[in-house]
């Protein structure tokens, strides 16, 4: 065979194998449209939610709702049958005490637990810690709050001698041991970001493990840290059978801890399965939810800015 | 040179990390105000050297350091003051780690925890660690950037104005040009060959040209072993006893 004649032949072969897409082609295809339609399809569910949520709810809302009312409002009587007021100001401290206390109680917790398992502890008791604290996550809330009714309540009313023992306290502190193993993972997780040379770099020139602790690691993962938090507050808010159960669920601006109060989840949980579809209770109860949907929103918001660090020096 | 006592004298320093043997018998001088070059391969053990000289085995519980360190007379390995030892030993690492801070409280940062708080103090310190280090000049219009924004050699020189913020009498640097230019590196020389005027220096060098450049005695190390020390000039002109220690630093191997 002359050699011209040998190299068309090659070249044309060359061309058939840069022209055929064989199966790998598809199935990378097929592979990146099903990712595709997966992501996308997160997406299309929650505004999907939004848009169901908001449609059942915000006819009412600009329509008939006095907003004035519902936001300064403490009466919260949807079910009168001559005057029925919408006033939330008290559904919204019961879920912003709560909330409050869950954090003083799951801030110190998990930040502690977190620095432990990440600076001090190693080997096997770093793992089973790990293990545990996620554990501790997957817990359901009505068993949470099962705990809050049958073991805190008879607890509070014994120790600090009160009628009752479902109150801002007692929720509180169900909240915040439900908040905080979740947010010792992902605070542990940020602890962990820490490159291991500023450590070294730290303890090289004499600093103390406290020292390093407190003066490099803490400061290099407070975006992290921050966001933990910032989750943990998002928990609290959202949470809704504990702090049903816990709570004692009675509208009240509370003045002490031990004052029952009712939060805005629990009281959608509470009341929305004997409400008519259509009436000014189940508009309002859904304006409720798009209430919590945008507090929610603004606080996961907060939380991405503050990991991605926005506002850090230039 | 040897008229004095040694600053730091090591007799029979073993490192291992787990069952990899990383240093095996290593006794050496080094005396006050010199430079003392270390030279060898990757894995020669010469940076296992410098983090038992600061007791970093702490760091790591792979890491076990027998042997005898004596610092200024003191026994290291059995002192009870860990961080008192690591202020007086300054450490400068392969690559600059810029703590996650502004300049000025990178460099602020040894004597804080020092116990030194008025601002004027620290202003001074700061200003003259960063003179030192060669890179005030450089710097001082922005001491409140982050000190991770300097550029790689910015950045060495200024994990070198850290090391001197503690007033170290040891200081040990581990191949600190390799993330520096040839420039910088030389500035950086300059600067070490004015400060063994007051303190002592222990230099690890992949670049053997740099050893010879500043080291006022060499040792060279090869496979965990120590194999000899000398004084630079001698090494370099062929007054070897061991022909390894030639063959290394005529380039033939390593």
């Amino acid at each position: 065979m002359p050699a011209d004649v040998q190299g068309d032949h090659l070249s044309s072969s060359i061309a058939t194998e840069l022209n055929t897409r064989g199966w790998d082609w598809y199935v990378d295809r097929i592979v990146s449209i099903g990712v595709f339609v997966g992501g996308v399809s997160a997406i299309i569910f929650i505004i999907g939610i939004f848009v169901f949520v908001t449609r059942e709810g915000l006819d009412f809302a600009l329509g008939s709702l006095d907003l004035k009312e519902f936001f300064t409002s403490i009466n919260w009587r949807p079910t009168s049958e001559r005057n029925p007021t919408y006033g939330i100001l008290a559904l919204m401290t019961g879920t912003a005490s709560v909330t409050g206390l869950a954090m003083l109680v799951a801030v110190p917790f998990s930040l502690g637990a977190a620095i432990y398992i990440a600076e001090f502890a190693s080997g096997r008791t770093r793992e089973s810690l790990k293990v545990l604290v996620e554990l501790l996550a997957a817990i359901p809330s009505v068993v949470w709050g099962f705990i809050g009714m049958s073991i805190m309540n008879p607890l509070i009313i014994e120790m600090f001698d009160v009628p009752v023992g479902l109150s801002v306290l007692n929720a509180g502190v169900i909240l915040g041991l439900m908040a905080a193993p979740i947010m010792t993972t992902i605070a542990e997780d940020a602890l962990k970001a820490v490159p291991d040379s500023y450590r070294e770099a730290a303890e090289a020139m004499g600093a103390t493990r406290w020292q390093v602790i407190f003066k490099v690691v803490l400061p290099a993962a407070k975006h992290g840290l921050m966001a933990a938090i910032l989750l943990g507050v998002g928990r609290g808010f959202g949470e809704t059978m504990a702090v049903l159960m816990a709570s004692g669920h009675a509208i009240n601006i509370p003045t002490s801890p031990f004052d029952s109060v009712r939060a805005l989840t629990a009281t959608i949980a509470a009341e929305l399965g004997d409400t008519a579809r259509g009436s000014d209770h189940y508009g309002v109860l859904f304006t409720l939810g798009i209430f919590l949907f945008v507090i929610t929103f603004i606080i996961n918001l907060i939380a991405d800015v503050v990991v991605k660090g926005v506002g850090r020096q230039k | 040179m040897v008229d004095n006592a040694p600053k730091l004298s090591v007799r029979n320093l073993s490192v291992r990390y787990g069952d990899k043997q990383a240093l095996n018998g290593i006794s050496l001088d080094v005396f006050p105000n010199e430079i003392f070059g270390i030279i060898g391969p990757a894995n020669s053990g010469k940076t296992s050297f410098l983090r038992a000289l600061n007791r970093m085995e702490e760091f790591d519980a792979n890491m076990t350091v027998e042997g005898d360190i004596l610092f200024e007379g003191q026994d290291i390995t059995a002192i009870r003051n860990v961080y008192a030892l690591r202020r007086k030993v300054g450490v400068v690492f392969p690559l600059p780690v810029g703590l996650p801070m502004s300049i000025y409280e990178n460099v602020a940062f040894a004597p804080k925890l020092a116990g030194i708080k008025k601002k004027a103090e620290l202003d001074e310190i700061v200003e003259r660690c960063l003179i030192r280090a060669a890179l005030w000049d450089e710097v001082k219009d922005r001491l409140d950037a982050l000190g991770s924004l300097l550029s790689g050699g910015q950045q060495q020189r200024l994990t070198i104005a850290r090391a001197l913020s503690q007033n170290p009498e040891l200081l040990l640097l581990d191949e600190f040009s390799i993330a520096v230019d040839p420039v910088t590196t030389m500035r950086i020389e300059d600067v070490l060959k004015e400060l063994k005027e007051e303190i002592t220096i222990v230099l690890v060098t992949n670049l053997v040209q740099q050893a010879r450049r500043l080291a006022d005695r060499t040792a060279f190390f090869l496979e965990s072993e120590l194999i000899e020390t000398a004084e630079t000039e001698e090494l370099f002109s062929g007054v070897v006893k061991d022909q390894r220690t030639r063959d290394y630093v005529e380039g033939r191997f390593g």
